[in-house]
């Protein structure tokens, strides 16, 4: 499991992260949710060794994320960012190759190989696996590039607004995705959602974020509730059953 | 399939090559030549055959390694100030050490230009407007301030002419003895194929780099000093060729996108056939003289950079 300790960040003046400390639950999913520029993102960034934190610790497996090594880091911890991927002309497959890096360095064995075409399948792009992604639509290129992190097979996967760029069906298929990769294969999954409902419909965990903190961590069920929802989001939302799954109604 | 058509280009163009200029030789001759033929062929027409290949070679995959690195596809030697950074090294060793020869040329000339390049990359990731054309534009104006400065040193110590020499690529002065400096080109050629793989993940950006495991800095700095080496040995010998680093890549790129493991080798190929046959133009438009070979490359290579900025423009 991943525990955050204590974890401060500052831009300049400007604070991120405020004495952040929360432990993400191993083979669950959790999803960051909260409002913009509260330090989510930031936050994934700095479990990820993406950013550096001023101050806390961080520990992956029981053991400072700072000690391990560039490659055994990758071959456990994959993170994909906000969907502002670079324009380059690789095909759909050649990109979800770079996936298994970590494990390959560029000489892909059977098994790369075999990863390679099941996430291909996985993500459904087998179709167009032959096509530059430069040509693609923005769905597509998203769903590729979380191809790439699926190849990579990692026991902890972090994505970043992954449902940025994608129509609703494909938005639920990703996060059914999600759910069989954390309940089949026990990946540990954290990410960072704006719409509620995904967060309740397929989160275990979540943990919500304002003001540079952590002010809510708990299972799903015990966090989507109206006050709580007032306070992280600070609009009113009516939260209805539908077959044991809460819906948050947001709209007027 | 296409490799082996263009290795078959690249053999006929440089036996083609090895059969123009101003002593006449037949190709049909070949199997008897006389003493003054061969040495014609041993000290002028070889050794040139050969830099005009190497010096393709290396700074169409500069070129590669470079926009890889940046991330533009219009970054290049010629637009991010290394090659005037190149030029600078060589004046300022001359001023420094007027009776030094090739080593300390070479040792300020490779340094400057390393220099120039982090400089140029730090100011571009600084920059927060990541508008492909703008970037080679603050690249082509930090260029024109070292040459500047140059110009201003070379004035002072009146070595303007002489800096006039390598303004301009010239294969013309290359004999045997002159030239083998660029053979330091062939291993650097060797290495960017071997790190193929992590160039086209830097080309992906830092942060799914990282997440990939790689050491994007260590990979960044690499390809520079690469860069720094190949420019440097080949405006040392050649002189600067602009473009080159440019427009090949950038072909290479749309026709076979940017999987570096497969692009390498074409890129290598298609620039140093690019290369020679501006070569040979350069020596037959008015024999028998010859227009410098950097001045056939701007022309031709700058009609097809204008194209590619069209293109490239309207996909993005």
């Amino acid at each position: 499991m991943i525990e955050v300790k204590n974890v401060s960040k500052m831009y300049g003046e400007k604070m991120i992260l405020n004495d952040v400390s929360v432990s993400f639950p191993k083979g669950k999913i959790t999803c960051l949710v909260g409002g913009n520029g509260t330090g989510k993102s930031t936050l994934l960034s700095i479990i990820s060794r993406l950013v550096a934190k001023d101050s806390g610790l961080i520990n992956l497996l029981d053991k400072d994320i700072v000690n391990f090594k560039n490659r055994d880091f990758a071959k456990r911890l994959s993170i994909l960012k906000q969907a502002n991927h670079p324009n380059v002309r690789l095909t759909v497959k050649e990109l979800v190759e770079f996936g298994r890096f970590p494990h390959s360095q560029g000489r892909m064995n059977a098994l790369d190989k075999e990863k390679v075409l099941e996430s291909i399948a996985f993500m459904g792009l087998t179709d167009i696996q032959d096509q530059y992604i430069d040509e693609l639509s923005g769905g597509q290129r998203q769903r590729t590039f979380l191809a790439m992190v699926l190849a990579q097979d990692t026991e902890y996967i972090l994505l970043d607004e992954p449902l940025n760029n994608l129509d609703m069906k494909h938005s639920v298929e990703i996060m059914k995705i999600l759910r069989v990769l954390a309940d089949d294969y026990g990946k540990t999954i954290i990410i960072v959602v704006h719409d509620i409902n995904y967060a309740s419909s397929y989160a275990d965990y979540i943990a919500a974020v304002k003001d540079h903190k952590i002010i809510h961590f708990g299972l799903t069920d015990d966090i989507i509730r109206e006050d709580i929802m007032k306070e992280v989001f600070d609009i009113d939302m009516t939260i209805v059953d539908n077959c044991n799954n809460k819906v948050c109604i947001y709209f007027k | 399939m296409i490799r082996i058509i263009l290795i078959l280009i690249l053999i006929i163009v440089s036996f083609i090559s090895v059969f123009v200029g101003v002593k006449d030789i037949s190709i049909f001759d070949i199997h008897r030549l006389d003493q003054d033929e061969l040495l014609v062929m041993l000290v002028s027409r070889l050794p040139r055959m050969i830099s005009v290949l190497i010096a393709g070679v290396g700074m169409s995959i500069s070129g590669l390694i470079v926009q890889q690195i940046s991330m533009n596809k219009f970054v290049s030697p010629t637009t991010m100030g290394t090659l005037d950074a190149c030029k600078m090294g060589i004046l300022f060793s001359m001023i420094l050490f007027p009776g030094g020869g090739m080593m300390y040329k070479m040792i300020l000339s490779f340094s400057i230009a390393l220099l120039a390049s982090v400089i140029f990359l730090k100011i571009s990731s600084k920059i927060k407007m990541r508008n492909i054309i703008f970037i080679p534009l603050v690249g082509i104006v930090f260029g024109n301030i070292l040459s500047a400065i140059s110009t201003f040193f070379a004035y002072k110590t009146n070595l303007v002419q002489n800096m006039e020499g390598w303004l301009i690529g010239d294969f013309s002065s290359i004999i045997k003895g002159n030239y083998e400096i660029l053979y330091l080109g062939v291993p650097i050629v060797i290495l960017s194929y071997l790190y193929a793989n992590k160039f086209t993940i830097v080309g992906l950006g830092e942060d799914t780099a990282s997440s990939l495991g790689l050491n994007h800095k260590r990979i960044t700095y690499l390809g520079l000093v690469f860069v720094s080496i190949t420019s440097t040995v080949v405006v040392l010998t050649a002189g600067v060729i602009t473009f080159l680093g440019l427009i090949i890549p950038n072909i290479v790129s749309l026709m076979f996108g940017d999987n570096l493991k497969k692009t390498v080798s074409y890129t290598a190929l298609i620039g140093a056939i690019f290369l020679m046959i501006c070569d040979i133009i350069s020596r037959l438009l008015i024999a028998p003289y010859e227009i410098p070979i950097g001045l056939t490359v701007s022309i031709i290579g700058g009609m097809i950079f204008l194209i590619l900025i069209f293109k490239r423009a309207k996909n993005v």
